[in-house]
């Protein structure tokens, strides 16, 4: 560490004192026993070490977490009635889609709002914090298991984790309705940690989908990361909608490792919040699995969103897939890091990557990073990325046959989203993102139309 | 009322100027060939008319149907009935020729204050044109024009066309790139479409178009004016001298 990094990292911000002083209230009253209380401090340690990320940590690097971060508000409470009621149509950018609904208030879980009955065989479902309290053997085997230690938005969120799901698919069950985490946020100031643990055992068959939201306005921050074990042969989707208020903070992580002859597809789709950062740490563990990575990014006025990706293929033979596509309009800033690690083990791996950025105005601002880390000799890995604009030519063509200028836009924004949102294999939900596409550009259009 | 009236119109496009001083008045019914070398200007006058952006008018006039178009924005133009059959069709990834179609349609209807076309009704006009121009279902079913033939876009835009009824189409070199049996297929959709409400600007290098497309008037476009102007056989007569002396008349 040179002089200058350590200076920077010892000088403490309102956020940083601000965290400190929460994880020092709050340590006695967070649920777990003396273990998970020593997981906690271990985990506080790396962040009282390293501080808020910033710009000077590569991985921050187009994130500046410390600059962006003001202040850290405290602890959300336990949601009143009034944020409650906050919750009884969240999830709609899923459209009409069918789920089982387990949702959360301002970070904690709500069993009166969440559909827990007639669990199908195979399924179990419980609260983190009824876990943490009661104590779960899955959660020794299991917890912070896969999200990186060093991580710092891990760091907080194993430190100060309040409440989440645990859920768990047995072997060679088929989980038809998918899980649905829905995660609201009543626009209180205040903040809130949750973690989850799902464990899909090998055969089995289940699509989870977390939705973020809360509302505009709303001066709160999330931090929320998953671990997720997919076992042999199982087949296993997931699918995040980030649609926090405006004014939001929001950093998640999905951490996950994936087992032999399997299928998992993730997806991130990300309109809402001010500040967002969506990492995604996947381990290929297994031989011959075959894995889909995608994400839809729609961000305006003065949005940040950031997604970063680890794909490590450990075991030989697996097929990934990732394509991220972003629309910026306004002034909003685009992150994309993406990195494929393929290490001495994993032969014939095929790993294509590409990252597309459309940028709607000239004031936008996407920065797209893609590496390839290889380390065996018999493999088939690429990557590409793009920036630019709409192609006038097309657009022109568009116009010449009637149609107007925002809707030539959109029906090519559509398709250039449509490419990622295609690989969603649930055709409802897959819709019902491109609705919500298409809902952001027609808000889009009659923005446009008012200015 | 001509249809299209031109006026000494003069085009530049990045400083250079392409027309220099066109006329040209296209009346209802009338179906005008315009005839010359490369580089004489055929394809900026079908740009310029349909409302691509990177044509700086410098001069003159044109109105369609009494309204000065450089007043409309391209979209204006198509739903007001001007159609420009591209020469080169674009391909749109991820947009099925279906969606697009009935987007195009039902866009102009709005404009046009009419209701849009119910999907029984759409498909029904699709299948109709579709079927006159022997485009398969499954070429429908498609993203526009990606992986198209040559011959297959060109009579992509002859369905667009025929879908949207303009009552002004302009055909820029829509034999180029087709061997003669799918420049029948094309010629016979736009023959279809031939109505005393209805009028065409046909423009082509070759006089081959013009034994199936049969022109009222034929013009000779040559640096960006129009130098002679007859009936059919002017296209004849082209065919046997070439353009030559008209591209010496132009400078002169």
């Amino acid at each position: 560490m040179n002089a200058e990094v350590a200076k920077v990292a010892m000088i403490k911000t309102a956020a940083e004192t601000a965290l400190t002083r929460t994880y020092t209230q709050a340590r006695d009253q967070l649920p777990g026993d003396d273990a998970i209380a020593a997981q906690r401090a271990a985990a506080f340690d790396v962040f009282a070490r390293e501080g808020l990320p910033h710009r000077r940590i590569e991985d921050w690097k187009y994130t500046d977490l410390r600059a962006l971060m003001r202040d850290a508000k405290p602890l959300a409470g336990p949601p009143d009635a009034a944020a409650k009621a906050c919750a009884k149509t969240a999830g709609a950018m899923i459209g009409d889609v069918e789920t089982r609904r387990l949702v959360f208030v301002d970070g904690a879980f709500v069993p009166e709002l969440s559909d827990t009955a007639n669990l199908e065989r195979g399924l179990t479902v419980r609260s983190l914090a009824d876990a943490l309290t009661a104590g779960d053997a899955a959660l020794a085997g299991h917890l912070g298991k896969l999200a990186p230690a060093d991580d710092v938005a891990v760091a907080l969120n194993t430190a100060l984790m309040g409440d989440g799901a645990v859920i768990r698919i047995a072997a060679n069950s088929t989980i038809e309705r998918p899980l649905h985490l829905v995660f609201v946020s009543s626009g209180k100031p205040a903040a809130t940690f949750m973690r989850s643990l799902v464990v899909v055992e090998p055969g089995a068959r289940a699509m989870l989908i977390e939705s973020h939201e809360g509302p505009a306005g709303g001066d709160y921050q999330v931090n929320a990361a998953v671990e997720l074990f997919v076992g042999d042969g199982a087949h296993m989707d997931h699918v995040k909608v980030i649609g926090e208020g405006a004014d939001a903070l929001h950093v998640s992580t999905l951490a996950a490792a994936i087992g032999a002859r399997s299928r998992f597809n993730a997806f991130t789709f990300t309109a809402g919040g001010a500040v967002v950062r969506n990492q995604l740490f996947l381990r290929f563990d297994g031989e011959d699995t075959v894995a889909g990575v995608r994400g839809a990014t729609l961000i305006k006025g003065a949005q940040h969103a950031d997604t970063t990706l680890v794909a490590s293929h450990i075991a030989r033979g697996c097929q990934s897939r990732e394509m991220f596509k972003t629309v910026l309009d306004g002034e909003a800033h685009g992150v994309f890091q993406g990195r494929i690690i393929v290490r001495p083990g994993a032969q014939k791996t095929d790993a294509k990557m590409m990252t597309q950025a459309l940028l709607l105005s000239e004031r936008a601002e996407a920065d797209n990073k893609p590496e390839l880390e290889i380390y065996a000799d018999d493999v088939q890995c690429g990557h590409g990325a793009t920036a630019g604009a709409l192609d006038d030519d097309l657009k022109f063509y568009l116009m010449a046959r009637g149609i107007p200028a925002h809707e030539a836009e959109a029906l090519l924004i559509r398709a250039f989203l449509g490419e990622a949102i295609e690989g969603i294999e649930h055709a409802g939900l897959r819709e019902a993102l491109m609705d919500a596409a298409t809902a952001w550009l027609a808000a889009r259009g009659g923005e446009a139309a008012h200015a | 009322m001509p249809l299209l009236e031109i006026k000494n119109l003069h085009v530049e496009i990045d400083g250079k100027p392409i027309l220099k001083g066109l006329d040209l008045t296209v009346n209802a019914g009338e179906v005008h060939a315009i005839m010359g070398p490369n580089g004489s200007g055929k394809s900026t006058l079908a740009y310029v008319l349909a409302g691509k952006d990177d044509y700086i008018v410098t001069d003159g006039e044109v109105l369609f149907n009494d309204r000065n178009i450089f007043d409309m924005a391209p979209d204006e133009r198509a739903a007001a009935g001007l159609f420009l059959a591209f020469q080169y069709p674009l391909e749109i990834p991820g947009v099925a020729t279906m969606t697009f179609l009935r987007t195009a349609l039902n866009a102009q209807r709005k404009k046009r204050g009419e209701v849009e076309l119910s999907t029984p009704e759409f498909l029904k006009k699709v299948r109709e044109v579709a079927g006159r121009l022997s485009i398969e279902q499954e070429m429908l079913r498609r993203a526009v024009n990606v992986g198209f033939s040559g011959g297959e876009k060109k009579r992509n835009e002859v369905l667009q066309m025929a879908l949207l009824e303009p009552r002004l189409a302009v055909l820029d070199e829509t034999d180029s790139g087709l061997d003669i049996d799918a420049l029948k297929i094309v010629a016979d959709g736009v023959n279809h479409l031939r109505a005393s409400s209805r009028a065409f600007v046909v423009i082509t290098h070759y006089q081959r178009l013009l034994d199936y497309i049969v022109p009222d008037i034929v013009h000779v476009l040559s640096r960006g004016r129009i130098v002679k102007t007859g009936g059919k056989e002017l296209a004849l007569e082209l065919e046997a001298r070439g353009y030559a002396e008209y591209q010496e008349e132009a400078a002169a």
